[in-house]
């Protein structure tokens, strides 16, 4: 057997880890905490075995093709694996912290309704971390880094009965939808670049990265960006960091596991796994550079005056994975791995024993309390530090930023759609479309002027549905007819600017259909026999009905282009259809690509996370029974 | 105390003064002491308080009707305690309501009052103003209150909390409030909130309401400021606070937000919807699903307390005292936890007696361990006391965790740690992971006090901050009369008499301090155990005592000890003070102690869900034990949960009888005390602390999200002083659910072996105690002592009651104990 064969036991181990759990009831705690352990166990095993083989023939790093998904002439879709000192010692830092978790969730979780789901969650997110870091190309690490998205969102929600929980995790899935148009635009820029579906591998060729650095200085640039981008979302950089303290709404060691150490750690193996590809370019290594620096310096004056102990830790780990993109952006590799794998170790660590600080602090306090000199005075130090300590209170504002800068002007956008109902909307968008669809086959006869500019207004029009959608609080149908009117209009879209052939319509649309007529077939479902109506409040229909809101999140994921459908694939394809000059186009293709994401889960969680309001059931079963 | 009951307050200050009594009064963590949670319902009677709670806040105090039908259908409620319910309630008509208990299904929605008034911000307003104030709200008031996870400081000394807000405004370039309008009213000297209240609701009827639904929006956080007004010593490092001042911050913000959204233009609340804060606290009528409820939930109670009864009928204590020595005697605490502890040492050693009291021992004072810059109380939470123990030790090592240290939270440092520690800690939580063991992060009741150290128990003419350090010969002599007469031990003494205190251990456990001896105010009753004993064998003390009646024998001697509820582990206080003749007495008597341990770990055992029990006995203990180490174990015991009764008697009334470590069992002989005057002491300590155990373990199950604190898994520490789901949560009150799941919950039956003319002088003496009884917050039978018969105190008259169970006769009760995890009924038992 070839080394880099022993790659897919990596993924196999998790993947039938995971969907053995799946079958197993929830009635069956045992079982289900076993498969976990065991297959953190057998994977931390055979990482271990591996990595002596590894080591033995010289550590070189290896590349495993694996399986191509859709090939045309001018598009391969392919899944390849690629293993190196970096992926090493994410592959082991992430083998023990699961294995660690899974063994201490075991006692811990005992009894929690949702023991299952969180089992189910735990083993799902594995999965996407180690696909993520043995990625060898964008597509593969594209795939693992949408599975821990909707991880993170399940396991930030795990308590979907309480609003909070809720509601952050829409936050935390927004911010790493955010993160993923960086990822979208940089294969998107990246596919011009080489005029292929690049491997990891190729990177290692400096030479040959250099020659397309020069040809294409620009493209090269907006690549780094957008990885810098996407890293950065996923890592809590600024001026994303408002997430990190919200997602710690999890039992405990979920909290550790992955807004302590791996999850939040995959920025920086972005930055690290993509170094080759940038290092050369000054400037990006500034910005990254600038970006951590930032980072480091605000979260550690947050963390002086967090007063809760996971959000301290949460924002110290921030300051820590600031210093990393540092010390990345200077070219110290080595040295951010054992940074990187010191700090996860510690944070998981210091989350696990957080509930301990308080006899432990208060022993201290009791034993050695000295009180602390407060001075009144008014002088300019004296405001400026109360200045700082405000600023850092209100976390520097950071989440405002985020929803003034993003949210709000598409919000505003999409407002101006107001008149729509559920029932006029086809009033609106059937003659639309067919002028649309008319002025595609016949749009040869249009001045080209006009002709170049469909595209973009197709795509507009797109975006405009998602923003509909995502502004919509009266009916739940129209909003999620909306969603599918958006990849409508894209299609149309990309149709008017290069041929989008029938197949790769097919493809992309396919999974449209499926998902899209499912997800109305329940919202009609629930709107004409539960009497649901309205997105205004988050109204718990899980918690009677968790089949409904499984498959209608299915329908969710389908929908947004989740690999669980060929629209994942469809996406891609699409892409590849948008020019290499045509920025604008891109950019409201990945826009409308985010939002979305972001209105679909938005729909989902209003549906069925959180509770009705206040209303007592004599009747309700409590299940603590 | 009830300012709630017929016309509502008038002013804004007795609104708020009432409003507090309605908020949870839980204090900061390491004081954490049970309390009835429904206090402010108190003084109505019970199903009516239930009503109350339910309609005008949506407190839920009952289980869901499928629940309690499933219980009927597995028999834990008895078909035949329920027809006797049921008669009693609706005679001729009893047959009618079964039907309606057992089949009928009603979908009755109720929608509480609570936040109806300001619902209409978001409803009508379109604006969210919880979502825009309550994180920042709570930031800042948890950045004031900080006990030291913060490294900054709250960076201003100020005169109380809306001073402090107002100089960090205003000495700042940055800023709390942006709107013009806000900031001039922070600015104004003498704010009152009425002001506030006019802008906001403007309509003077609704102030109440919108305060209420402001305030029960968080009642966490509201809570801990009423608490932290009222007992600003609970925080170590103090901080001044009032809950005006709270409430002033909170309004000031709303304006803020308010006006920053539609500009200083938009009308008040209580114009737009006018509510009556009258109406908010009007009385509640009980309803048919009312009833349905109380009368199931009734026999849910009368299930188990009959089959109690009729074990207390079963025995047959001697009328007359024995003459013949116990081989030792032992008194431990009133707790549930060492109910089981009792009844196994009887049976290991058929000679020995035992006896229940408060562990405080009947002695109170403020303890301060060697270097520590506080005193603790050590006693009872109500009690003030007047004297200070002080410990002198030799060097007490304050063990350490780097990993707590705040230099990994820094820039600099925080890297070097990460490089360093961070590798340190994957070998330590491996370690723990996989064998638990003892550890910095661990709270030991066995260091609480330094068993080699000296205490100044006896006093030197010094003084210290008001308080006397140590007692005065009468006043030892006083206390330990008062402990002896109180559980009837007045002759016949052992030559080995133990005091054992209890406390618990455990880690990774923010509620320690409800884990500990209640009567000890939450902490270990060892520092109590060793003084008591100590006074208990002074020889002036003893002289004392001669000439007020009590005769100690010379040679009896006291030993003080101290048993760890967690991991069964026992150990005795200043053995070398004993004779030689005692010494070797006690060392017969520790193999014993050692196989009650091992054997109540083993009773223990049967809850834990997790744990192998497929060991010998030691190897159980073992894993028991463990549990107090594990850093993954939420549940290291299951301390006050299942309790139901409270035993006022003699041992010899109750012998024989299982009662599965759930009643708290306080020694009193009738014969030594014919007047009362012990039995008023002992139950105005028992009614309100054992009903207030058992009615916070019966709230926090019933409704565990609203009057409990939920699953404590995702619990996130607040300033050391409460915790929080996540990042900007509200403070959780009440009992976590790990502590209840297996918790039964019925209300307290309190069992007085006493003439009940005494028992009801006694009580009605004492008006606040009477309204525990009176109300049905705890449940009073007597067992008359001639005649033994049982009777029940009903509508404020003694009532005879006949248990309608016949309980059952056990060989060995180790045959019985890990058979089911459930509650076990009550067995008349012979042997181990």
């Amino acid at each position: 057997m070839e080394l880099s064969d022993w790659i897919q036991l990596m993924i196999g181990i998790p993947l039938v880890g995971f969907l053995l759990s799946l079958l197993v009831p929830e009635s069956l705690e045992k079982w289900l905490s076993r498969i976990a352990f065991y297959t953190a166990g057998i994977n931390l095993l055979s990482t271990l075995v591996f990595l002596v083989f590894w080591i033995n023939q010289g550590g070189i790093s290896l590349n495993l093709k694996e399986i191509v998904l859709f090939k045309n002439e001018h598009f391969e879709f392919l899944i390849d694996f690629y293993f190196d000192r970096v992926g090493a010692v994410y592959l082991v830092v992430g083998a023990i912290l699961t294995f660690l978790v899974t063994f201490y969730s075991r006692y811990y979780l005992h009894r929690e309704p949702g023991y299952k789901r969180f089992f189910n969650t735990v083993l799902f997110f594995y999965l996407g971390y180690n696909l993520t870091i043995l990625a060898g190309n964008f597509e593969t690490l594209f795939i693992g880094w949408e599975v821990l998205g909707l991880s993170s969102f399940l396991l930030v929600a795990f308590y979907r009965e309480n609003l909070l929980p809720s509601r952050n995790s829409i936050k935390v899935f927004s911010i790493y939808r955010i993160g993923d148009v960086g990822l979208i635009l940089a294969m998107w820029a990246s596919h011009h670049l080489w005029h292929e579906n690049v491997t990891f591998m190729v990177f290692s060729n400096s030479e040959l990265v250099q020659d397309h650095l020069v040809q294409q200085g620009g493209l090269a640039f907006f690549v780094a960006l957008m990885l810098l981008l996407a890293a950065s979302a996923k890592s809590a950089q600024f001026p994303f960091s408002s997430w990190l303290p919200r997602a710690m709404e999890g039992p405990t060691p979920s909290s550790a596991i992955f807004y302590g150490s791996l999850s939040v750690h995959l920025g920086v193996f972005l930055l690290l796994r993509t170094y080759p590809f940038w290092e050369n370019q000054v400037l990006v290594r500034f910005l990254i550079g600038g970006v951590g620096l930032l980072t480091a310096v605000l979260s550690t004056l947050i963390a002086r005056v967090q007063t809760s102990v996971k959000t301290q830790i949460g924002y110290a780990s921030l300051t820590q994975i600031g210093i990393m993109f540092i010390e990345i952006a200077a070219g110290f590799e080595l040295l951010a791995l054992i940074h990187f794998a010191g700090n996860a170790f510690l944070r998981t660590y210091q989350l696990l024993v957080s509930p301990s600080v308080v006899s432990y602090l208060i022993r201290e306090q009791f034993y050695g309390f000295e009180p602390k000199a407060k001075s009144n005075s008014t002088t300019v130090q004296q405001r400026l530090f109360l200045s700082l300590y405000v600023w850092s209170l209100k976390e520097w504002n950071l989440d405002r930023f985020i929803n003034r800068v993003v949210f709000f002007p598409l919000k505003r956008l999409g407002h101006n759609l107001d008149f729509l109902t559920y029932k006029t909307v086809l009033i609106y968008f059937v003659p639309s479309y067919l002028l649309g669809l008319y002025l595609l086959v016949t749009g040869y006869a249009l001045p080209p002027s006009v002709h170049q500019a469909l595209p973009l207004v197709f795509a507009f029009f797109a975006l405009l549905m998602v923003l509909k959608s995502f502004t919509e609080r009266k009916s739940t149908r129209l909003a999620w007819v909306m969603l599918v009117m958006n990849h409508l209009w894209m299609v149309l879209a990309i149709a008017e600017n290069e041929n989008f052939s029938t197949p790769e319509i097919v493809i992309y649309l396919s999974g449209i259909a499926l998902f899209g007529s499912l997800g109305w077939v329940i919202c009609t479902w629930m709107n004409t026999k539960l009497g649901q109506q309205g997105l205004v409040d988050y109204q718990g229909y899980v918690k009677k009905h968790p089949l409904v809101g499984f498959l209608f999140l299915l329908c969710v994921l389908g929908l947004i282009g989740f690999p669980i459908s060929p629209t994942f694939i469809g996406e891609d394809l699409l892409f590849s259809h948008i020019h290499k000059d045509q920025y604008l186009l891109a950019f409201l293709a990945a826009l409308a690509f985010v939002m979305e994401g972001i209105a679909a889960i938005r729909i989902y969680a209003r549906l069925f996370l959180g509770s009705p309001p206040t209303q007592i059931y004599v009747h309700e079963v409590k299940s603590i029974l | 105390m009830h300012h709630h009951e017929g016309t509502p307050a008038f002013g804004v200050k007795e609104m708020l003064f009432q409003l507090r009594h309605f908020l949870p009064s839980q204090a900061p963590l390491k004081d954490f002491i049970h309390h009835n949670t429904l206090h402010a319902f108190q003084h109505l009677p019970f199903f009516q308080a239930l009503k109350q709670a339910e309609e005008q806040f949506g407190f839920q105090g009952y289980l869901a009707l499928e629940d309690y039908r499933t219980l009927y259908r597995e028999g834990k409620i008895k078909g035949n305690i329920l027809k006797r319910v049921l008669d009693e309630h609706f005679d001729v008509h009893a047959n009618t309501w079964l039907v309606k208990m057992l089949d009928e299904s009603t979908e009755d929605v109720i929608v509480p009052r609570l936040g109806k008034l300001r619902s209409h911000w978001r409803q009508d307003y379109h604006f969210n103003v919880d979502k825009v104030t309550h994180p920042f709200l709570f930031r800042l008031l948890s950045a004031y209150l900080d006990q030291g996870i913060s490294i900054w400081p709250f960076p201003i000394s100020s005169e109380g909390f809306f001073d402090a807000i107002r100089s960090l405004h205003f000495q700042s370039y940055s800023s709390i409030l942006t709107s013009k309008r806000a900031i001039g009213l922070l600015e104004k000297k003498d704010l009152e909130v009425e002001e506030l209240l006019e802008i906001l609701v403007g309509h003077k009827e609704s102030y109440g309401w919108y305060l209420i639904d402001q305030q029960f929006a968080h009642p966490g956080w509201s809570g801990m400021v009423s608490v932290l007004e009222d007992q600003p010593e609970s925080l170590l490092d103090q901080k001044k606070i009032t809950f005006e001042d709270w409430v002033k911050v909170e309004c000031l913000l709303e304006i803020d937000a308010l006006d920053k959204k539609f500009g200083t233009n938009w009308s008040p609340l209580g114009v737009q919807f006018p509510h009556f804060s009258k109406d908010f606290f009007s009385n509640c009528v009980l309803e048919e699903p009312d009833l349905v409820r109380q009368c199931w939930q009734e026999a849910f109670e009368w299930s188990y307390y009959d089959e109690v009864l009729s074990g207390i009928t079963m025995v047959n204590p001697p009328a007359k005292a024995q003459k013949n020595i116990p081989s030792f005697q032992a008194i431990f605490c009133i707790d549930d936890r060492e109910c089981s502890t009792r009844r196994h040492l009887e049976l290991v050693d058929s000679n020995c007696a035992t006896f229940g009291t408060p562990g405080f021992f009947n002695v109170e004072f403020y303890f301060q361990p060697e270097f520590g810059k506080f005193y603790t109380k050590s006693c009872p939470a109500p009690v003030t006391p007047k004297f200070l123990i002080k410990e002198t030790a030799s060097f007490k090592k304050l063990s350490k965790d780097a990993h707590f240290h705040q230099n990994s939270h820094s820039l600099i440092r925080g890297w070097l740690s990460a490089q360093t520690l961070g590798f340190w800690s994957a070998i330590k939580l491996i370690g723990n992971v996989l064998r638990p063991s003892s550890s910095a992060l661990e709270v030991s009741s066995l260091l609480h006090m330094d068993p080699k150290g000296s205490l100044s128990i006896v006093y030197q003419g010094k003084e210290e901050h008001g308080l006397q350090i140590g007692f005065k010969v009468e006043e030892m002599a006083d206390r330990v009369e008062g402990l002896l007469r109180s559980i009837g031990l007045i002759s016949g003494f052992s030559p080995l008499v133990y005091l054992i205190g209890h406390g618990a251990s455990s880690i990774n456990n923010t509620h320690y301090a409800g884990y500990d001896c209640g009567a000890c105010c939450g902490r270990p009753g060892s520092v109590n155990a060793r003084v008591a004993a100590f006074m208990a064998n002074h020889p002036e003390v003893r002289q004392l005592l001669l000439q007020r009646g009590i005769t100690i024998p010379e040679d009896t001697q006291f030993l003080g000890g101290l048993h760890d509820t967690t991991k069964d582990e026992l150990v005795f206080y200043d053995e070398e003070g004993l004779l030689d003749a005692n010494r070797i007495r006690h060392e017969q008597n520790l193999p014993k102690f050692a196989k009650v341990l091992d054997i109540n770990s083993l009773e223990r055992s049967r809850r834990f869900a997790t744990m192998d029990k497929n060991k010998p006995l030691s190897g159980l203990h073992q894993a028991v034990r463990k549990r107090a180490f594990s850093l993954f174990e939420p549940r290291p015991e299951y301390n006050h949960a299942t309790n139901a009764l409270c035993m006022v008697s003699r041992r010899d009334s109750l012998k024989g009888l299982f009662f599965d470590r759930r009643a708290f069992l306080n020694s009193y002989d009738y014969r030594t005390d014919p007047e009362g005057k012990a039995l008023i002491k002992i139950l105005s300590a028992a009614i309100p602390v054992c009903g207030g155990i058992n009615l916070e373990y019966y709230f926090s199950r019933m409704d565990p999200n609203k009057l409990g604190a939920g699953t404590k898994l995702p619990h996130n520490v607040m300033g050391l002083i409460g915790v929080a789901n996540g990042a900007d949560g509200d403070l959780r009150t009440g009992l976590p659910y790990q502590m209840v799941e297996i918790h039964d919950p019925i209300r307290l039956l309190m069992v007085v072996e006493q003439n009940p003319k005494v028992v009801e002088t006694v009580l009605r003496s004492n008006p606040a105690l009477y309204e525990w009884i009176k109300n049905y917050w705890v449940h009073l039978v007597v067992i008359e002592p001639e005649t033994r018969q049982i009777l029940r105190f009903k509508e404020e008259q003694w009532v005879p009651y006949q248990p309608l169970t016949t309980i059952e006769h056990l060989d060995h009760l180790q045959d019985k104990l890990l058979s089911s995890q459930q509650n076990l009924p009550v067995y008349l038992i012979d042997s181990l």
